[in-house]
């Protein structure tokens, strides 16, 4: 989109973000898993003001059954901003974003999921933005990865993912909306981390072959960063104390 | 819902034999891993669109074709004009295309392009106001795939572009009372004011090899594919994986590396084709006055 009224300074004299960030510092993240009842499986993700729920259900019996694969399962994955979630209303009719947004999701998943296993049925995947502030994506990805964990279904690795940008000449991680709205480049990663496999990579936005290779390099730092935090809220929740 | 698909189905023989021309470093058709099939691209293809383009990529065809239109702008960009970009799958085109809708398929693919062209400026949306804050051009571009033979986004793109460089802006009349704008249809005030080229460049990973510009059978064996929107001067304009595999950190940094050395080849299509029109080097020169 073009110029948008006036653009903030992004970074200051002391090189400090709009949100007072360094420019490799993540915004304060929450997880949380096993936050719906009737999900299998489900997480609730927080990168700052970016707020998204995934749940999953299945593998389960698909209901159009032809729908169905005789070698593995099919992945269903719906991405949707609630229509409060952005400071205009989001229309809830499905927007192209979405449908595109959908599909990368399911392609950062699918490498993950061993889908093998479960022939003729369908996984469901889906995403509700409650808040958008920017990297909704890759927080869906994380969440939605945290959920099929959740849901008990084996997974080659967890997925993880953070978008990082290009604001005033200078690469940083896990941007948020001004910086994506004001900056020069937007570029979502998703990775399995223990695995070193990208997933999902996307660049909107002009960056040189030098800028790119530091902001993957910085992704894939940030993404290690919060894989660990997906590993700590899965053992907080699953870890067996043994007595005697 | 975006739901896992059908792959095609690849006769077991046709498809060891992809591979094991792949692990000498050949192709099915002879070519070479990171070698474009034939292209030809004609400008100024279809009469009546005010830009256009054809683009046969080996037995890949695709149509791009612009409408311009005279419009209000977007509230954000009041002084702008409008770019809109579309991509249909038509069902002459393959026996796996239905009518109806541009399919997930399709929405990436133009969303993909639309990206490509505008994070880098490629068409100069702030020369294309008629009266600013009110009525501004509106750039439609569609792009038709008439027969899919594989690497659909680098085809798209490279017609996409070479529409755009044909495109033509018609002459208005604007009532000074009213502000009503009248498009004179087939009267020209000059080109379309463009800022640079951009091609993409599609790595797609069979196995574990990166090519260039797969055939649909080729296509079918891959995994992934990596995307990647190269300006003319060589800086990276976008960039989009698909597919259900993976990448590793290596092979996106080799596809990075091959989208820009293949990159100029695909540029000199179209600068080739664009030569009768933008004049000798066919360097992107802004239309001579804008109304």
């Amino acid at each position: 989109m073009g110029a948008v009224g006036e653009k903030p300074r992004l970074i200051d004299e002391s090189g400090r973000r709009i949100d007072g960030r360094r420019p490799d510092e993540l915004r304060p993240i929450e997880m949380e898993v096993g936050v719906l009842k009737n999900a299998d499986g489900s997480a609730l993700v927080k990168f700052g003001d970016t707020w998204v729920l995934a749940a999953v259900y299945g593998p389960r019996e698909a209901v159009p059954k032809h729908m169905t694969l005789p070698e593995r399962a099919v992945i269903r994955c719906r991405y949707r901003m609630l229509s409060f979630s952005t400071h205009e209303r989001k229309s809830p009719a499905p927007s192209r974003r979405e449908v595109e947004l959908s599909k990368v999701i399911r392609e950062a998943l699918e490498p993950a999921v061993l889908t093998e296993l479960y022939p003729r049925t369908t996984i469901d995947i889906f995403i509700e933005v409650l808040n958008a502030h920017g990297g909704t994506r890759t927080a869906g990805v994380t969440a939605a990865s945290l959920a099929l964990a959740d849901a008990g279904i084996p997974m080659r690795d967890l997925v993880a993912g953070v978008a990082v940008g290009k604001v005033d000449g200078v690469i940083v991680l896990d941007i948020n909306e001004i910086e994506d709205m004001y900056g020069e480049a937007d570029m979502p990663v998703a990775a399995m981390p223990g695995l070193g496999r990208i997933t999902l990579l996307q660049l909107n936005g002009v960056l040189s072959p030098n800028e790119f290779r530091t902001g993957l390099k910085m992704a894939m730092e940030g993404i290690r960063r919060i894989y660990e935090m997906q590993k700590k809220v899965l053992r907080q929740k699953y870890a067996v104390i043994e007595e005697e | 819902m975006s739901i896992t698909p059908e792959l095609p189905l690849i006769p077991r023989l046709k498809a060891n034999a992809i591979m094991n021309l792949l692990a000498r470093g050949q192709r099915i058709d002879k070519r070479k891993l990171e070698e474009y099939r034939d292209i030809e691209v004609r400008i100024g293809y279809i009469p009546n669109a005010e830009g256009s383009a054809y683009v046969r990529m080996g037995n890949t065809q695709v149509l791009a074709g612009v409408k311009l239109e005279v419009g209000q702008p977007y509230s954000d960009a009041p002084n702008e004009g409008v770019l809109i970009v579309n991509a249909e799958f038509i069902p002459a085109a393959s026996p796996s295309f239905e009518p109806g809708p541009p399919d997930e398929n399709a929405i990436e693919l133009a969303r993909v392009i639309d990206r490509s062209l505008r994070e880098p400026r490629v068409v100069a949306l702030d020369k294309l106001a008629i009266i600013p804050g009110k009525k501004v051009w509106i750039v439609w571009l569609d792009i038709y795939v008439l027969d899919h033979d594989g690497n659909l986004i680098d085809a798209s793109m490279l017609a996409s572009m070479a529409a755009l460089l044909s495109t033509r802006v018609p002459t208005v009349a604007v009532d000074k009372e009213s502000g009503e704008v009248t498009v004179k249809r087939g009267e020209f005030q000059g080109l379309l004011p463009i800022n640079r080229l951009v091609t993409t460049v599609t790595v797609y990973k069979i196995g574990n090899y990166l090519v260039v510009d797969p055939t649909q059978e080729e296509e079918a064996l891959s995994g992934a594919r990596l995307t990647v929107a190269v300006t003319e001067e060589g800086l990276i304009a976008g960039m989009q994986k698909a597919g259900m595999d993976y990448l590793s950190d290596a092979e996106v940094e080799r596809a990075v590396e091959i989208a820009l050395s293949k990159a100029p080849l695909l540029i000199g299509k179209i600068r080739e084709a664009a030569k009768g029109i933008r004049g000798e080097g066919g360097e992107a020169s802004n239309a001579g006055k804008q109304g």
